[in-house]
């Protein structure tokens, strides 16, 4: 069983509107020293299987589903569970 | 004419849709559910908006996967003509039919009003019932209609004429002003405003009655290769 | 939760029930209704069943002098909503909802859900949702917590709204200091119906089932009806409960179906109620008991979010986008199976009974086994004596405007929150989804076509605490006056109101005083206006630190047009159309706009008006219209005709060269009973004579330049100067 984190924001070059306010805000309340700010999605997914073919999967289930591949990239890591996880 | 309308759960703009194109423009016109798998029969599909699924992921990631998406991806390949509206559009860029993304308004708000836009192609199957250059209003009413590509898609969009719909005071963000654009072969348009909002004068305008009447026109006698050439 | 353990006899040494907002008196009443100690799960369901909210024990013997019923009403208060004929096969139905303490403490939530609420109500009745209203009070917007909470309020409602798609038309927002740590969040719904189609929340016929329906039970909103029903202090800020979330998208699946077991099943529903205040009880209980039946309930078949659940949170629970269905026997699966279809939860969770117990079986044990009347009828009912407030028992002197600058003046009123336009927060809502919208955000009042007639309806919502603060009667027939004006200018006929009653707690004689008082105006405005009260609710103790909102009853009216051709707008049409100021001005300073924002209170007696000269004026105004001789009609409301000059002016962009023959400052009195239109010169003859002496030629359109002459003043400005003020100011000050 491996949860498998994963990361999803915007390309560098991709204007994020929500971004900007949080870091104009930032900089009017003072924290003017903030020079950059991503903002992006987290999910966490349980997968059962081996390694290899949970990362291809997840791999997968990110390109199709979870990022926009358009605007978004993707990272994840895969971290190895005891079955008893599930039901936490 | 006879025109599929696409209903997804979440979808709230489609039984606006079938009244504007049956009952306003006198089509002939069908709700398709998004679990049917097939779109024989019909001479046009029309993605309409709403929030399909809830658009929790983004908008239009989850439609993207539903039952009817692949007899649409035929439909268009095969140079049916398919309008996406608002989530429609979205859906469209989502399945990759159309290119770029929408995201957020810069305002980070979702805004409703009425929209001056400039038709900026009036070749295309959708707007030959305009001029170019000419001023109409159409509503809005989203919160993700700000258009991205990136500039080497935007210059090729601009380079074929793909953009047809601009918005003359840009309310999202949008990069060119973009507010409807075409695939490169013509046959599929996406939107951000509302035209079916826009065909009663009761209503506060006809401007939107453009984009059914000049569908209406390109399937007249037309075969759908046919109609799409024209624009080339 | 450790209480759970208690039994019955450590509930009565131990009092757990003091924290649920039951008083030592009510727990005595209910072991005696019951004979015997309850268990904690009663207890929990008196709780709720008990609450203000769910039983209006303080406010019961003030509602029951509302009067509700004329020929047209096809159902008044106690089920979801209320239901009027409005001609050709077709009922209005609609019901307005407060939800202003989620609201104070999660704005986004709290807005969301109080829409997601007020949807439900109109459909459980099988009405399809065509319109959302929101009445709105806050606070000084250059407050920054303010701010945030207009800001969430409005993208709560926006959110909820536009993805379930129903137009949000029109509503109020209104801006006082007295709201500002406890806004008023008040949504109404508005539905269309066959008249044959109605249903209501009961559960009979022995044997029939109970099916649960769409979202999961989970331990959000437990107990939020007893938490409705109390007040807030900065010290309990950190003990204030979790709200429940909004599902927008769920409730679509939710509606979508219900409507479709309302067209297509009717052969097999009973009763249908929405999962409101105290859940799961109140739903069920009050199936029973308007049908006198008994129930039983097995709690291990409710959808649950969350293990562990005891009877306790799984009936108070107040997760969203549920419904009780009452089906017969026999078409369960019929019914389970639609659901299923729109994915949604649908499950058999129990039956009527013979006789009239309400029984909760969990894990095999009986947990609650009471007579339904217990929780339902024999609610205390509280019949409390009001007392008249020291500020009305000497009211201060009348207050003298003096010497001001008309242009100044205009400016000031113009550009101050409650007068100023309000697209910022109204242009977040889809106001035009379902296509109908003729009249959206902005007008007197909305108007929506109704598809499938010649017809159409109007809608609006009105309040004002200001006048109220100084006179609970005179200023609930205000209220009431005032919506039924919006509705005329529009060109519909008024047919009758909800109304949201927000005050501050009914056990302070002060308080009680202005509800008791607002319901005698409110009663004799709707006699006058023929508008009955067909539902509403009440929201009481609206207090922070023990200081009360002003007392505010919200008014949503609707109203219909026979024919299409007759919607009025307020927007200047034609120059050289002839300017009728309709009723008379007198130097009605008291409570107005003028003095909140000259001096920054208000203060001095209410004028009393004439409520039947005024319900005359409004019918031959409406005659008028309907005959096409008005080309733009408007009230005469809050800052005064040049206020609402200014308004028709801005919005048809053209100007009035008008001669008033007042004192300047006359020109902001607020006198009541008065319009502003416009005729066509060809019609002159025909509409002096269809008003009578109620209509008085003051003056003509003229393009872009509002020249106003007075007795001693004279005013010329460039309307697209005034527009400016009026558009910019609500932006920047919500910056």
């Amino acid at each position: 069983m491996f949860k498998a984190k994963i990361f999803v924001n915007y390309k560098p070059s991709v204007l994020d509107p929500k971004a900007e306010v949080i870091q104009n805000t930032l900089a009017r309340l003072g924290d003017d020293n903030v020079q950059h700010v991503l903002v992006g999605k987290y999910f966490e997914l349980l997968l059962s299987g081996d390694e290899a073919a949970v990362r291809a999967q997840v791999d997968r289930i990110c390109d199709t589903m979870l990022a926009n591949i358009n605007t978004e990239s993707y990272r994840f890591t895969l971290e190895p569970v005891s079955d008893g996880a599930v039901t936490e | 004419m006879k025109a599929a309308v696409l209903s997804f759960p979440g979808s709230n703009c489609d039984t606006d849709m079938t009244w504007a194109i049956g009952e306003v423009a006198g089509q002939d016109v069908q709700l398709v559910s998004a679990q049917a798998t097939s779109l024989a029969g019909f001479d046009c599909v029309v993605v309409p908006g709403g929030f399909s699924y809830g658009d929790y992921l983004r908008s239009g990631a989850i439609a993207k996967f539903a039952p009817i998406m692949s007899a649409l991806k035929d439909f268009a390949a095969a140079g049916g003509f398919v309008l996406g509206v608002c989530n429609g559009f979205q859906i469209l860029t989502e399945a990759g039919l159309l290119p770029g993304t929408l995201q957020w308004n810069t305002s980070l708000q979702f805004i409703c009003q009425p929209t001056p836009l400039i038709v900026a192609n009036a070749r295309t199957a959708f707007s030959t019932a305009y001029s170019e250059g000419q001023q109409i209003t159409l509503p809005i009413a989203h919160g993700e209609g700000n258009y991205y590509a990136d500039d080497a898609t935007l210059a090729d969009l601009e380079k074929n004429g793909q953009v047809v719909f601009r918005y003359a005071e840009n309310p999202n963000g949008s990069r060119n002003d973009i507010a409807g654009l075409t695939n490169a072969r013509g046959n599929v348009l996406g939107m951000m405003p509302h035209p079916e909002r826009a065909v009663e004068t009761l209503l506060g305008g006809t401007d939107g009655l453009g984009v059914f009447d000049s569908l209406i026109n390109a399937m007249k006698g037309a075969p759908a290769d046919v109609a799409t050439r024209t624009f080339a | 939760m450790l209480q759970q353990e208690l039994s019955p006899d450590q509930i009565a040494t131990e009092k757990p029930y003091l924290g649920l907002g039951l008083n030592e008196d009510e727990y005595d009443r209910l072991t005696e209704l019951l004979g015997r100690r309850p268990n904690f799960t009663e207890v929990g369901l008196a709780s709720g069943m008990w609450s203000e909210h769910c039983a209006y024990k303080y406010s019961k013997p003030v509602l029951k002098t509302f009067w509700t019923k004329n020929d047209r009403v096809l159902m008044g208060p106690g089920e979801g909503a209320g239901v009027i004929d409005i001609g050709e096969g077709k009922a209005v139905v609609f019901k307005a909802e407060s939800h202003n303490h989620p609201s104070a403490v999660e704005p986004y939530q709290g807005a969301a859900t109080g829409v997601g609420g007020i949807i439900r109500d109109i459909f459980s009745i099988g009405a399809k949702p065509i319109a959302l209203l929101d009445s709105l009070a806050f606070g000084d917007p250059k407050d920054s917590h303010v701010r945030q909470l207009i800001d969430q309020i409005v993208a709560g409602i926006g959110d909820y709204g536009n993805a379930i798609g129903i137009p949000t038309v029109g509503g109020e927002t209104r801006f006082a200091d007295s709201y500002a740590r406890n806004p008023l969040v008040n949504a109404m719904c508005v539905g269309v119906m066959d008249t044959d189609a109605i249903q209501r929340g009961k559960a009979a016929g022995v044997g029939n089932a109970l099916v649960y329906v769409g979202a999961k039970t989970g331990r959000d909103g437990i107990n939020g009806a007893s938490f409705a029903s109390a007040e807030f202090s900065d010290e309990e800020a950190a003990n204030r409960s979790a709200v429940q979330v909004g599902d927008p998208f769920m409730e679509k699946l939710l509606m979508d179906a219900c409507l479709e077991v309302t067209r297509e099943h009717q052969d097999a529903l009973v009763g249908m109620q929405d999962m409101g205040a105290a859940g799961l009880v109140s739903s069920s209980v009050e199936m029973a008991g308007k049908a006198n039946s008994g129930m039983t309930l097995d709690l291990d078949l409710i959808p649950q979010r969350e293990p562990e659940m005891t009877p306790f949170e799984i009936m108070l629970s107040e997760s969203q986008e549920r419904m009780m269905l009452c089906v017969k026997a026999g078409h369960e699966d019929e019914i389970v199976a639609l659901f299923k279809r729109y994915d949604l939860d649908a499950v058999v969770c129990g039956r009527v009974d013979e006789g009239h117990q309400y029984r909760l079986l969990h894990r095999g044990e009986l947990v609650c086994d009471v007579p339904v009347a217990v929780l339902t009828d024999e609610a205390p009912v509280y019949h409390q004596k009001g007392v008249q407030p020291a500020r009305l028992q000497q009211p201060a002197p009348d207050f003298e405007p003096g010497a001001l600058s008309l242009l100044s003046t205009l400016r000031q009123l113009l550009a101050d929150p409650n007068v100023a336009d309000k697209k910022a927060i109204y242009r977040r809502y889809d106001a035009q989804v379902q296509t109908n919208t003729v009249l959206g955000p902005g007008a007197d009042a909305a108007v929506v076509r109704v598809r499938g007639t010649h017809r159409a309806l109007a809608m609006t919502t009105d309040s004002n605490g200001r006048y109220l603060y100084l006179d609970p009667e005179i200023g609930g027939a205000i209220s009431v006056a005032e919506a039924a004006r919006n509705l005329v200018a529009t060109g519909a006929e008024p047919l009758g109101i909800t109304d949201c009653l927000n005050y501050g707690d009914p056990t302070k004689p002060e308080s009680f005083y202005s509800l008791a008082e607002s319901a005698k105006g409110i009663t004799a405005a709707c006699k006058a206006m023929n508008t009955p009260v067909i539902s509403g609710n009440v929201s009481l103790y609206n207090e922070t630190n023990g200081e009360a909102i002003y007392p505010t009853p919200m008014i949503g009216m609707v109203g219909l047009i026979e024919d299409l051709s007759t919607i009025t707008t307020p927007a200047f049409k034609q120059v050289r159309e002839l300017i009728y100021v309709i009723g008379e001005t007198g130097p009605d300073f008291n409570g107005s706009l003028l003095q909140q924002v000259t001096t920054g209170a208000v203060a001095g007696a209410l004028a009393p008006f004439d409520l039947t000269q005024d319900a005359a004026t409004q019918r031959r105004l409406l005659a008028a219209i309907r005959q096409h001789l008005v080309t733009a009609a408007h009230d005469v409301s809050d800052g005064g005709l040049l206020v609402a000059l200014s308004d028709m002016a801005i919005a048809g962009g053209l100007g009035a060269k008008v001669d008033l023959p007042l004192p300047a400052s006359w020109l902001f009195s607020e006198t009541q009973g008065r319009f502003i239109v416009t005729v066509a010169p060809e019609n002159q003859v025909a509409f002096e004579s269809a008003m009578g002496d109620d209509a008085h030629l003051t003056g003509v359109v003229q393009p872009a330049v509002l020249t106003v002459a007075t007795n001693d003043q004279t005013l010329t400005v460039p309307v697209h100067e005034l527009a400016t003020i009026n558009e910019e100011a609500l932006p920047c000050l919500l910056k």
